[in-house]
């Protein structure tokens, strides 16, 4: 008797666990179903109903009027992925070989490398510093440098963590007799630390893509509104939010006529193909990513 | 003699390792130190002709001209308070959550909800707002729209209506942010030995006061380690949040303006660069002492999660 209330009374909170994270999970994706279902709505529709879980018309108008636009779209397509796949392999071959430098205990002056790297983690010069410093010494902006270089490149937790994965869980006996057999730092690098290392390679390269993919700050700080040519796709998005008019006269001199723009769903059109690679990509990087989070929650 | 031949040897060893620290040294010196080395402009008056640096020192000037405006009042209120109510409501939440989503025994189940309240968090802000204005806006949004109308009720011009987005902004924050701090705190949970709970079990505790025994005590690192880490970042706001989510709407700004937007749109909005970077200066000072204090903090309770 006792037995059995004690098994209803976990089924009880793995019920009520359940409810609530259905919730959750509802509440999670249930703006991007409103966002798809609106952006396959007709215009008039919106007019009338605004935007619908079921609307009374549907139509593919905003994807055929992205279609005609797809020269602006392809290149901003084109720039994020050009950004994110650079930024990314050049980050993570800066970051991983820094933090083997500073796994390495014997390293004379580690603790004022370390000291450094902290350093700056902790004390940041700022947004307006850091714009000064790129825009009038090294005249970055309106090149793709501006996109891939500032904040985004390295990050001391990264380091960190790479650090923390390379003295922990590459076998020091390894190192020391591929040392002893004469291999170099370099090789022992290349030959030995990386090979066992991929999963924290795939943990933070995907991590750092996707800072990559997702970022549209280097783009407003640093590319004006005359370079279209430099938009990545997040910036597309965010220009787009600034001013629908930009849409209408961006494509090569070939002004659209205000009132054929259906708006109201290209707006959506547009919200939907920004967010459907990463949509698309994420079951295939999700494992990866999640290692990222736990990872920094058990990072003693 | 011996010993520094020895010496020698050892400098040849190391040298591949300073030359792969190389591009990380190099690149914290242009993206982290020489920025730090800019913030004096937010003691010099700018001029452009004589170059950004040499501008004639004016000593605390343009932090009087600041602090003399009621925005150095606004976005330090704004930024603090919103700090704040993220870091409680968010903690409770992601807690509670946590302990719940920690009861589901079906694999599948947790996997699809895991994967579910992760995507919030993996786009970007751009796209954020392009979904809360799909809700928002006032002439076409859904809840003016599907809600508001269906129940006779006056739509609400949710974009100039200052007095509901701090509602709105927590709702924003907490589902966008709340996946990655449920996960933490997760991790945290499946890590706690389940000879505790057994145990417990034997003695006739209930659920409820298994993880008011066992639970809660135990999640102590975690919590610990992210609220100091809000504390130390608590002068610091995701400009994304403040900036794309409100579409810088004017009549917004009272209770949507933190330092990052201040400056932001100093800078790039009204091309005044001495106060943005009198607001910049002010970050980074307070924000430099609350990490080392929050840290100072951390190394007292426990030192192996001290950052430094």
């Amino acid at each position: 008797m006792q037995k059995r209330r004690k098994i209803s009374s976990n089924r009880r909170w793995e019920i009520g666990g359940n409810i609530v994270m259905s919730i959750l999970a509802i509440c999670a994706i249930v703006p991007f179903v409103l966002l798809t279902i609106s952006s396959l709505t007709s215009e008039s529709a919106i007019l009338k109903n605004g935007y619908q879980f079921w609307p009374k018309e549907w139509s593919l108008d905003a994807y055929a009027y992205l279609l005609n636009h797809w020269k602006s779209i392809g290149n901003a397509y084109l720039i994020s992925i050009i950004v994110t796949v650079t930024g990314t392999v050049l980050g993570i071959m800066i970051i991983s070989t820094f933090a083997y430098a500073l796994s390495r205990r014997k390293l004379p002056g580690r603790s004022i490398l370390i000291f450094i790297l902290i350093f700056t983690m902790l004390f940041r010069g700022g947004a307006t510093a850091t714009y000064i410093i790129y825009s009038q010494i090294f005249h970055i902006k309106d090149t793709i440098f501006a996109l891939i270089i500032p904040g985004l490149l390295m990050n001391g937790f990264y380091v960190m963590m790479f650090r923390t994965f390379f003295e922990n869980s590459v076998p020091g006996a390894l190192m020391e007799a591929a040392h002893i057999d004469g291999a170099s730092e370099f090789k022992l690098f290349t030959k030995i630390v990386v090979p066992l290392s991929l999963p924290m390679f795939a943990t933070v390269g995907l991590t750092l893509g996707l800072s990559y993919w997702n970022d549209w700050t280097n783009s407003l700080y640093y590319i004006s509104a005359k370079h279209t040519e430099l938009l990545s796709i997040q910036a597309y998005l965010n220009k787009v939010n600034e001013t629908i008019a930009f849409l209408a006269n961006n494509d090569l001199g070939q002004p659209v006529p205000v009132e054929s723009i259906p708006s109201m769903t290209v707006r959506m059109a547009i919200g939907v193909i920004g967010v459907l690679p990463i949509i698309c990509a994420y079951p295939f990087f999700q494992k990866w990513f999640v290692r990222g989070i736990t990872e920094g929650a058990i990072k003693e | 003699m011996n010993k520094k031949v020895k010496k020698k040897i050892r400098w040849k060893v190391y040298i591949p390792l300073y030359f792969m620290s190389l591009p990380a040294l190099i690149y914290l010196f242009i993206n982290n130190l020489l920025p730090l080395y800019g913030l004096q402009i937010a003691f010099r008056k700018l001029d452009y002709t004589k170059g950004v640096f040499n501008g004639d020192f004016v000593g605390f000037d343009n932090f009087k001209f600041l602090f003399a405006t009621s925005d150095a009042w606004v976005m330090t209120r704004n930024t603090v308070l919103y700090n704040l109510l993220f870091m409680v409501v968010g903690t409770v939440l992601s807690i509670a959550v946590a302990i719940l989503f920690n009861e589901v025994r079906n694999k599948i189940a947790s996997r699809i909800y895991q994967t579910a309240i992760l995507i919030p968090y993996i786009i970007s802000m751009v796209v954020v707002s392009y979904l809360a204005y799909a809700f928002l806006s006032s002439e076409s949004g859904f809840i003016n729209n599907g809600i508001l109308k269906v129940f006779g009720k006056e739509s609400i011009s949710w974009y100039t209506e200052a007095k509901y987005w701090p509602f709105i902004l927590l709702i924003i924050s907490q589902w966008k942010g709340l996946g990655y701090s449920i996960l933490m705190y997760l991790t945290n949970i499946m890590s706690i030995s389940t000879d505790y709970y057994e145990a417990a079990a034997i003695d006739g505790a209930s659920r409820w006061k298994q993880i008011k025994a066992i639970t809660l005590p135990q999640l102590k690192p975690t919590f610990m380690m992210l609220t100091i880490l809000s504390i130390g970042r608590m002068f610091y706001s995701d400009f994304g949040l403040f900036y794309q989510i409100p579409r810088n709407s004017g009549p917004l700004y009272s209770v949507t303006t933190t330092i990052d937007t201040y400056v932001f749109r100093a800078l790039m909005k009204l091309g005044n660069v001495s106060m943005s970077s009198a607001a910049g200066f002010y970050q980074s000072v307070v924000g430099f002492i609350l990490i080392l204090g929050s840290n100072l903090i951390i190394r007292k309770v426990s030192k192996e999660n001290a950052i430094f």
